[in-house]
């Protein structure tokens, strides 16, 4: 008996909040409710058929991505833009060239673009805005012989931003698209 | 003992509103209290005087049912609580109704928190309309001491179905994404905000979670494996499946109303655009072919029509079209740049953020008329949701450089700073009523 007991008190624990029982009976002023049966609550409880289970919620866990592998020897990775520009601005072209050079010479390298923006604006809108630089940056790459299949163009729109701050100069820094090789 | 005189004296009703606010959150004892602020503006407001008594027993129990009620209904923008002190009550009691008249009070809340012989507790109320001198009924919950909050927010439901006739949102539950140090976490908290715990834990960024219309599971965009993917997630038992992972960048998850699609934004093709997918993955279909961005979808509450956000006329704007794809409507004319659609659950208002002279702003619009109205004083809102049953709007703002979370009424005359954990808080979705 004594398990029985104790078997619906469990399930009566895990049916939690949901049983929620009407109080029909008017208000009479000896009634108290520390006089409560609690296997009338575990009735109750039993009827109701929700249960405290479907509000628990259990976490994932995740290890750190690895690390990016370096490219070309002493060949920046980082291409910088003008404010609400997508376009590669001329000073860059070099740096590109060289990885295209790269790229090519390791047809088994894959390389990913990450596209980003500064903090102004939507995360979602600033994804999608992060995306026009990088696909702009597989464009120049693509145009100079690279495979497209060795590229990928991604976005992290303003969510790593290389400079945290407001000022003109860290937005700068943050709006660019970045070569990393994987 | 003299806390609880504390509470009393403060919840007097001759102190200004402003004051009996700053009194709350200054008291020692309640966290609850402590972690939020309901701030009015504006005049004209018809708001229900309510009595909410504190409970027999409040003071032995972990959390104090009487306070989260009050707090729940005078979030909601309806209610304004009316002092409640005196001789104890609780639900067995038949009050002196001439008393509560006097007070002004329109309704009056009893009721009691009594610990059981197998460590659960059993929560009463009972609601009565002092006006009329009627028992409007009652309700008991046994619970754990884990649900004694969700005790309290179906309190509050029951109370504000009574009395306004809309189901009430306090029992519901808010996804949000808070930013500590490198670490991102993504929450299921209650719609005040409080008893978060964690979906997940990552040291990369994750954005735009959306319920399921189900309330069971949520999509999200995680950035864990260095690119932006989408999951759904079942918040109940943690497992969660890749539903969008293509080449380029996968984000802006909006589920249709029947829980078996998703409008996605991928770049596989080149550009962002508009796909559906299955909710159990499979192949994308693509709905939008423009050379431009096409992002954030957002399904009317019918399903038959998709909102999204789209620069193809040369800046972000708000745009309309079958959910099948096809015709394209223009739906925002004022303002260089307007994001984050969300549409009410009945379908009538479009919340959205447009930049007004460098600052982003939470609009309101009524999709029949057209107007809009600029509902807030704060420079940095983001993602705005509706509660469920279309009272309340959920968004992200910045408050003394930090980042908040507020809901606030359509009219913006009620706003409340919701409960958080430490760090930035952001990104927050309002899901769906439960079954109970």
């Amino acid at each position: 008996m004594k398990k029985i007991l104790l078997a619906l008190s469990v399930v009566a624990a895990l049916a939690g909040c949901s049983s929620a029982v009407p109080l029909n009976e008017p208000p009479v002023s000896d009634a108290r409710p520390t006089q409560v049966n609690p296997n009338t609550a575990i009735a109750s409880a039993g009827a109701n058929p929700n249960n405290v289970a479907t509000r628990q919620v259990e976490p994932v866990k995740l290890d750190n991505s690895s690390d990016n592998i370096a490219g070309p020897n002493g060949v920046g990775r980082v291409v910088y833009f003008d404010y609400d520009s997508f376009t590669i601005r001329p000073d860059f072209q070099t740096l590109i060239e060289s990885h295209a050079r790269y790229i090519k010479g390791a047809s088994n390298r894959k390389v990913v673009i990450e596209g980003n923006t500064d903090e102004r604006g939507g995360r979602e809108y600033n994804l999608a805005l992060g995306q026009k630089r990088s696909e702009a940056v597989r464009r120049a790459l693509g145009l100079l012989g690279v495979a497209d299949s060795q590229v990928e163009a991604v976005s992290f729109g303003k969510e790593k931003p290389a400079e945290t701050g407001a000022s003109e100069d860290s937005f700068a820094k943050n709006r660019r698209a970045e070569i990393a090789y994987r | 003992m003299t806390q609880r005189n504390n509470l009393l004296e403060v919840t007097s009703a001759n102190i200004p509103r402003r004051l009996l606010v700053a009194g709350l959150a200054a008291a020692p004892f309640s966290a609850a209290l402590a972690q939020f602020r309901v701030e009015v503006s504006g005049v004209g407001l018809t708001q229900l005087p309510i009595a909410v008594a504190p409970f027999k027993g409040d003071l032995q129990s972990p959390q104090k049912i009487g306070a989260i009620v009050q707090a729940d209904l005078e979030r909601s923008g309806q209610f304004r609580a009316v002092d409640a002190s005196g001789p104890q009550l609780d639900e067995t009691t038949r009050p002196d109704l001439a008393l509560w008249r006097q007070r002004a009070a329109d309704s009056l809340v009893t009721g009691s928190i009594t610990r059981l012989a197998d460590g659960r507790f059993d929560v009463r109320f009972r609601l009565w309309d002092v006006v009329r001198g009627q028992d409007l009924g009652g309700q008991s919950y046994p619970v754990t001491q884990g649900d004694l909050r969700l005790a309290a927010h179906r309190i509050a439901d029951f109370i504000y179905e009574k009395l306004t006739g809309d189901k009430g949102v306090f029992s519901t539950r808010i996804a949000y994404v808070t930013k500590a140090g490198t670490r991102y976490n993504l929450w299921v908290a209650d719609a005040d905000g409080e008893n978060a715990q964690s979906a997940l834990a990552s040291p990369e960024p994750i954005i735009s979670p959306s319920w399921a219309p189900n309330g069971n599971q949520l999509a999200y965009v995680s950035f864990e494996s260095r690119k932006p993917v989408v999951y759904v997630h079942n918040v109940a038992t943690g497992q969660r499946r890749l539903i969008a992972n293509f080449r380029g960048s996968n984000s802006a998850p909006a589920w249709a109303p029947d829980g078996r699609t998703l409008a996605v934004t991928l770049s596989r093709d080149g550009g962002s655009q508009l796909y559906t997918i299955d909710a159990n993955g499979g192949e994308p279909k693509r709905l939008t072919q423009s050379g431009s961005i096409d992002t954030e979808p957002f399904y009317s509450p019918n399903g038959r029509n998709i909102y999204f956000v789209s620069d193809r006329g040369g800046a972000p704007q708000i745009y309309r079209m079958p959910a099948t794809g096809g015709n394209v409507e223009r739906v925002t004319f004022t303002g260089g740049y307007n994001i984050s659609p969300s549409i009410s659950p009945d379908g009538r208002w479009l919340a959205y953020i447009s930049r007004i002279n460098g600052a982003f702003k939470l609009q309101v619009m009524e999709l029949a008329s057209q107007s809009v109205t600029s509902i807030t004083d704060t420079t940095a809102d983001e993602n705005p949701s509706f509660a469920p049953n279309g009272r309340l709007i959920v968004y992200a703002t910045q408050q003394q450089g930090r980042e908040a979370l507020m809901t606030t009424t359509l009219d913006g005359k009620i706003k409340a700073r919701l409960a958080g954990q430490g760090g930035d808080i952001r990104e927050p979705d309002w899901g769906p009523f439960l079954k109970q």
